[in-house]
């Protein structure tokens, strides 16, 4: 049972920058928590935070209930996978799995069956007794990973790990490591700038921008319920509609759409989020004309305009058909449009 | 060699000439020379020269000082490469894990690069001095027989010498530690942050290591360094010649060969110098050699 | 407490600052020692503090004739310096780009075996060599000229090696595009690549500049004239005049030294990251 509780970190540099401002998060034991968001939203800083290689400003960090703030790194147990996976480049492979636990006194009879059985998992048994510098960029990832396994730890933290892979090797990695965490059972950080990577790998995402923490909640949560006008833009792809409107008696009309319902709304400007598979191409609706289409087999991306100037991103089936300078007729429901408050960007519904 | 190249042009010719010029007057020709007056006895007035094989070779070695001589220099220059490297180490370990302010230590210990050995002599002789040197007068306080005398004894001598090489090359040092430290990728260093508590402990199993190849580099300069060119803190230190059993092997062929004129031992020495080079250097190289095949 | 002191890293600071110090201390005796009277010095050594005398004894040191031959002033002698220290540089820059040049962009026939000559260079530093090196410059009757000063200290290779390992990390597609835009081998050295080594020839000429400037040995055999004393050796002079006669002038000697000291100096400091990029590019 390990639990991690963030409450208020908050990390300012030197020179007055302040990269992490007033977290406040609970991670719960077992799961796979992905920190999210775009560079320099302060997602490494917080995981760094948690590891003890950067020192917290103000608040408290709490493993298990007890304030961690000014313990070791080494004495946090918790263990780390690096964007560059940091292997010792002068060791062998099983050194530097070993390395960790000959600092800890742990026996060496139990080292060497810790060692085994992780590169039984990690495929890497033959390749114990090379160096770094013969290995490969995805078997280092896995030495790295395994490194980390060993040791046991309350606390798995995974900073970019896959952010040097080949496209083709970063799909099979996150598939290896979601299934090696659900195995192992450990709570786990997975720190990753690529909103499809955190969709796909976590259990709750927490998504971050400007050192904030904008929401926390599960992929289909995010996703369909975003709490803000970056997260609903940042998630999704391709990126969801955003468009300026204004709600009155109860009605909410943009850009040459009305839609009604929104009674318990009191009148005010707003911005209206729709996400792309949302719009619905029929009969009737507003007419948009059609600048670009994509075909992508499963997909078709439409790529249109209003009469306004407007651009919408609009997706339907693959093979659907429509041709650029088409005029099309749009319409949305009411259930599907996600409304921001003008100013402070929160989601009013 | 560069994939691409020029050919059939006078212009590599004229290029390579001042260089190879320049060495073959004013290094092949003398090292041949060198070489060629080992194996004569010139007599004192200059007027023949009898050619004795190795004769000259057999007499510096069995000749006591000679032995002694080297033995010295030997000490000496295992001495400053220890002491020298280790002090550098110390400040270049400590810049390094510096937070902030490490920008300001830098240009602060990097300057005495171009203090000159001849100057660190200066400043080695007059510190010691027993005259006016405030070292010299802490050893030996005011009312008791002094103990450290440079000027009369030999290992006194040689800590002099010492002190001023030592002075010098911590600079020197402390220039490619920090770059050789500064090279370990931080990324490595912080995994060992959480792999390892001791700090002592990461150092040596970690940075050490990933240093060992700017160890080893340093450790051939500056023994060459203190075996060669410290002619200068020697004669600075004492002009008048040295205590005896206080001269390097270099310092000897000048005093052999200039001051003694004899040409034939000092040129064995020469050699025998030359060899020792030799030996460093193929143990350089094939110590770099098995690096790059890694 | 413990974090206090992590976090201010205060013995951290400590021992850095013990070792400046240890650096910078004895030549601060020896700049204060310089501004007082030798009376001062013989009666209670070394001083910490200044003793007013800087302008009288750095004026007199430069301007008045001492030495065994009554000749030099330390101005000249500064010069002389000056002289080895930019002809040494610059001899050395010129010669080792040409060679380097020469054997890593052409294919000559001597081209393998010139550039094994070049690297025996690297085998026997001046000192091992220094009597028969002696004679031949006597024999060219090079002896106590400026020439005979800085050339034959340029033979060694690293400047070569230096240059050798720069241009072949410069990318061979830069060849090939002069070659097609019809630059020949002389026109490729004067318009590419020597601007693009303009750093590496700065950082060498730094560093060859304080070499030249603290050579000792070479001087010492070559000039038995004392007017091209440089003034590293003034420094012997002056002291083997303090142990012979009179009152020692300890305060000249150290005005000589610190005058030895400042130039290289203020150079390695004031171009501190060309120089220490060239001396690291340099011993490879």
């Amino acid at each position: 049972m390990t639990t991690l509780t963030l409450q208020g970190l908050r990390k300012v540099y030197p020179n007055g920058t302040e990269a992490v401002r007033g977290v406040d998060l609970e991670i719960l034991d077992g799961e796979l928590t992905v920190f999210v968001g775009p560079s320099g939203c302060g997602k490494s800083t917080l995981l760094r935070m948690i590891a003890g290689l950067e020192e917290i400003s103000s608040g408290d960090l709490l493993l298990d209930g007890a304030r961690i703030n000014d313990v070791e790194p080494a004495h946090r147990d918790v263990a780390m996978v690096f964007q560059n996976y940091a292997l010792y480049p002068h060791m062998t492979v099983r050194r530097n799995m070993s390395y960790a636990l000959q600092n800890r006194k742990v026996p060496k009879t139990e080292i060497e069956r810790r060692v085994l059985e992780a590169a039984k998992m990690l495929q890497l048994e033959e390749f114990l007794e090379r160096k770094p510098a013969q290995l490969s960029g995805g078997q280092r990832q896995r030495v790295a990973m395994g490194r980390a396994i060993v040791r046991e730890p309350k606390l798995f933290l995974f900073d970019e790990p896959l952010s040097n892979l080949d496209a083709q090797l970063r799909a099979q990695m996150r598939v290896d490591i979601r299934k090696l965490q659900r195995q192992l059972k450990v709570t786990s950080i997975f720190v990753t700038h690529d909103q499809i990577e955190a969709m796909t790998v976590g259990d709750r995402l927490a998504v971050l921008n400007n050192g904030e923490l904008e929401q926390i909640g599960t992929p289909m949560q995010v996703y369909s319920q975003p709490a803000s006008e970056f997260v609903a833009s940042f998630i999704g792809s391709p990126r969801i509609n955003l468009v300026d409107g204004e709600v009155k008696s109860g009605v909410l009309s943009f850009d040459g759409f009305e839609v009604p319902g929104f009674t318990d709304i009191s009148d005010q400007p707003v911005r209206a989020g729709i996400r792309p598979e949302d719009l619905l191409v029929g009969t009737s609706g507003t007419k948009l004309q059609v600048d670009l289409v994509e075909e992508l087999g499963s997909d078709e991306l439409l790529y249109c305009e209003s009469p306004s100037g407007q651009d919408y991103r609009i997706r339907r089936p693959g093979g659907s058909g429509h041709r650029s300078g088409e005029a099309i007729d749009v319409s949305v429901q009411k259930e599907k449009i996600h409304l921001f408050h003008k100013s402070s960007k929160k989601r009013i519904n | 060699m560069k994939r691409v190249t020029f050919s059939h042009s006078p212009i590599p010719y004229l290029f390579v000439l001042p260089q190879i010029a320049i060495i073959a007057v004013f290094f092949l020709w003398p090292s041949a020379e060198a070489i060629r007056l080992s194996f004569f006895l010139e007599d004192p007035w200059g007027l023949s020269n009898e050619f004795v094989w190795f004769e000259n070779y057999q007499t510096i070695f069995e000749d006591p000082e000679y032995v002694g001589t080297l033995i010295a220099t030997l000490i000496f220059s295992l001495s400053v490469t220890f002491l020298s490297l280790g002090l550098a180490m110390l400040l270049a370990v400590q810049v390094d894990g510096l937070l902030r302010g490490g920008g300001t230590y830098r240009p602060l210990i990097t300057w005495a690069y171009a203090i000159a050995p001849a100057v660190a002599g200066l400043v080695a002789r007059f510190l010691f001095s027993p005259q006016i040197g405030p070292i010299y007068a802490w050893l030996n306080p005011e009312g008791q027989p002094p103990w450290f005398e440079p000027n009369l004894d030999s290992i006194d001598a040689w800590v002099v010498v010492t002190s001023g090489a030592v002075w010098r090359q911590v600079s020197v040092n402390f220039i490619y530690l920090l770059a050789g430290l500064q090279s370990i990728p931080r990324a490595v260093l912080e995994a060992s942050r959480i792999d390892n508590p001791s700090g002592l402990g990461r150092f040596w199993s970690v940075t050490f290591p990933l240093l060992a190849p700017t160890l080893f580099f340093l450790m051939v300069i500056n023994f060459s360094y203190a075996f060669f060119e410290t002619f200068a803190i020697i004669d600075t230190v004492f002009p008048f010649g040295p205590p005896s059993g206080a001269a390097s092997l270099v310092y000897k062929v000048y005093v052999d060969g200039f001051k003694g004129a004899d040409l034939g031992g000092s040129s064995a020495q020469s050699v025998v110098l030359m060899l020792f080079v030799l030996a460093l250097t193929v143990v350089q190289f094939r110590y770099l050699e098995k690096k790059i095949h890694y | 407490m413990r974090v206090f002191w992590k976090r201010h890293q205060l013995l951290n600071h400590l021992l850095l600052l013990l070792g400046v110090a240890f650096l910078a201390l004895p030549l601060w005796l020896v700049f204060a020692s310089s501004t007082h009277d030798p009376g001062t010095l013989i009666r209670e050594g070394m001083q910490l503090g200044f003793g007013g005398k800087f302008q009288e004894t750095y004026y007199g040191v430069l301007t008045e004739k001492k030495g065994f031959t009554e000749q030099v002033t330390a101005a000249t002698m500064m010069l002389n310096s000056l002289i080895l220290g930019l002809g040494f540089a610059l001899g050395k820059i010129v010669v080792s780009m040409t060679a380097a040049y020469a054997i890593v962009y052409f294919r000559f026939p001597l081209g393998g075996a010139l550039f094994w000559v070049i690297f025996t260079t690297l085998l026997l530093p001046l000192e091992v060599r220094i009597i028969p090196s002696y004679k031949v410059v006597a024999d060219l009757g090079m002896l106590n000229s400026y020439s005979g000063l800085i050339i034959p200290l340029i033979a060694s290779a690293t400047g070569t090696f230096y240059f050798r390992q720069f241009f072949r990390s410069v990318p061979d597609e830069l060849l090939e595009a002069a070659k097609l835009d019809g630059a020949g081998p002389w026109k490729f050295f004067i318009d590419i690549l020597l601007p693009l080594s303009r750093t590496m020839m700065a950082a060498l000429f730094i560093i060859m500049f304080v070499v030249g400037w603290n050579q000792y040995l070479w001087p010492l055999l070559m000039t038995t004239d004392e007017s091209y004393n440089t003034i590293v050796l003034g420094i012997k002079s002056v002291m083997q005049n303090i142990d012979g006669n009179r009152l020692p002038e300890y305060n000249r000697g150290f005005a000589l030294a610190i005058l030895a000291l400042v130039p290289p100096v203020c150079i390695v400091v004031f171009f501190q990251r060309w120089f220490i990029k060239g001396l690291l590019e340099s011993d490879k």
